[in-house]
């Protein structure tokens, strides 16, 4: 490397100019990647090419899981089969009232003149592995922009709240998982009412954050999804509290929480719709526009003063 | 008679689609779902050192680049994380090529290693730049193992180019 070449041996540019510019490319992707998130379009077209390799690596794991169920014996199956017609009975009593409460429900507000509760409704998907990246709790599930998943839509399982979608490809989509230490869930804890949002640490465990160290807050607490991010449905399982600690040091508790979701397993999950923007009552759109407008005069009332003071 | 895994050993020319093959493969094994076991080899890195240091001429940067990016898009991980580690990689296997080549399999394994190292080094020191959660110690134990297949590998992928032992008695050399 450290000889230079007689020039009529063409080997293209020198090693050191190479080196500098694909370092500069790669940290220029970064860089764009990591603080712009302008990357998705570019992301999406190279899926293209890699998710078919990476469909045909997962061939032979997913083969295994199906010659694995398929020798699954009769007696094994009959049992799953009673327990499942056991659970549903069990169920059926509070799924009926439900049903009524709910209609019920609709009516009072209705009655009030409150914004009825949007239904949750959404699609099922399978989760089909989780993603490589050891930095991140991310998963990818089977639906993609061909089944019309949005970035944002809420990812729950029968027990809970399980993530967001956080990146859509054409076929697959990734689901940021509420353990993620990027991820952060407004929640409200059931017994008290008391909203606080609660955070991912990355080690499966959750953070109930900004808590004072004497908030009423007890271990087996259970957190239910607030609603006021305007993203996921109020009402929904996230978590239970397993361990407070209260230094009168700090001047917030510190609360860990696990997941009520089998958010580290493999099963099927479904994907919430997205909830509609709420738009502001007529009156403070208008206050607030009119806001916008007076605040421009202001500032320019104010260049005007400094003019002449100047 | 020369032993069969000694770097010294007259070898035929590499085919070209062989190192394709190759590169694919160790593609597939990295999108294996093995995300549970953290100490796997990263393969793709493994196998852009050794053609990097076998044949310098026709595995380079660009290619570590663009496997790089691959492996970021199927990994979910910033763009640009394991293109950089690569391509840095790349460079340090070709400029140090005639200097591997000159030792014995152990000793090759040896200086492989702190440039395997270096892949996960790059890529830890980017996510926790952009404040990822770390991934635990057992992250820097897939360089050790690709280290210790350094010899295993180097045989299988050289097979292809090994030349048929036709013993002559007559030939002059």
């Amino acid at each position: 490397m450290d000889h230079q070449p007689p020039p009529f041996f063409k080997r293209g540019p020198a090693p050191v100019a190479l080196l500098s510019f694909y370092v500069a490319l790669s940290v220029a992707l970064l860089v764009v990647d990591a603080r712009m998130q302008t990357l998705e379009v570019l992301r999406q077209a190279l899926s293209l090419f890699t998710h078919p390799v990476q469909h045909l690596a997962h061939l032979p794991a997913q083969l295994l899981d199906n010659a694995g169920s398929y020798f699954v014996s009769v007696s094994r199956l009959q049992e799953d089969n009673a327990q499942l017609k056991r659970v549903r009975l069990e169920n059926v009593t509070t799924l009926l009232r439900t049903q009524q409460l709910e209609v019920e429900n609709e009516r009072l507000r209705k009655l009030l003149g409150v914004k009825e509760r949007q239904q949750a409704s959404g699609q099922l998907a399978q989760i089909l592995y989780s993603a490589r990246d050891p930095y991140s709790r991310r998963i990818v599930i089977d639906k993609g922009q061909q089944d019309k998943v949005i970035a944002g839509q809420p990812v729950i399982d029968d027990a809970g709240i399980v993530g967001q979608v956080t990146r859509v490809f054409p076929f697959v989509a990734e689901v940021t998982l509420i353990t993620d230490k990027e991820q952060a869930v407004p929640v409200q804890i059931v017994r008290t009412g008391q909203r606080s949002v609660v955070f991912g640490l990355g080690n499966g465990q959750l953070e109930l954050r900004f808590l004072p160290a004497n908030a009423d807050v007890q271990e087996g607490d259970v957190l239910v999804t607030s609603g006021l991010d305007g993203i996921f449905l109020p009402g929904f399982p996230v978590a239970k509290v397993t361990h407070i600690e209260r230094n009168t040091s700090y001047s917030f508790a510190r609360i860990l929480c696990m997941p009520l979701a089998g958010v580290e397993n493999f099963s099927e999950v479904m994907i919430l719709d997205p909830r509609p923007a709420v738009a502001l009552p007529e009156h403070l759109a208008r206050e607030a526009a009119g806001r916008d407008v007076k605040s421009t005069a202001r500032s320019g009332l104010a260049k005007k003063k400094r003019l002449k003071k100047d | 008679m020369q032993t069969s895994y000694s770097s010294s050993r007259i070898l035929l020319p590499v085919r070209p689609w062989f190192i394709g093959f190759s590169l694919i493969v160790a593609l597939l094994l990295n999108f294996l779902p093995t995300a549970a076991w953290r100490g796997m080899p990263d393969w793709v890195a493994l196998l852009i050192v050794f053609w990097s240091v076998r044949e310098p001429r026709r595995v380079g940067m660009g290619l570590a680049f663009l496997l790089g990016v691959a492996m970021d898009v199927a990994d979910a991980s910033l763009l640009g994380q394991h293109a950089l580690a690569y391509v840095l990689v790349a460079y340090g296997a070709s400029a140090l090529s005639r200097r591997i080549l000159w030792f014995p399999l152990a000793q090759q394994a040896l200086q492989v290693f702190p440039l395997l190292l270096l892949v996960q080094v790059v890529q830890f020191s980017v996510r926790m730049l952009t404040g990822a959660d770390s991934p635990g110690i057992s992250y820097f134990l897939g360089p050790l193992l690709s280290a210790l297949l350094w010899p295993l590998l180097t045989f299988l992928l050289l097979l292809p180019q090994h030349q048929p032992v036709d013993r002559d008695a007559n030939r002059p050399l």
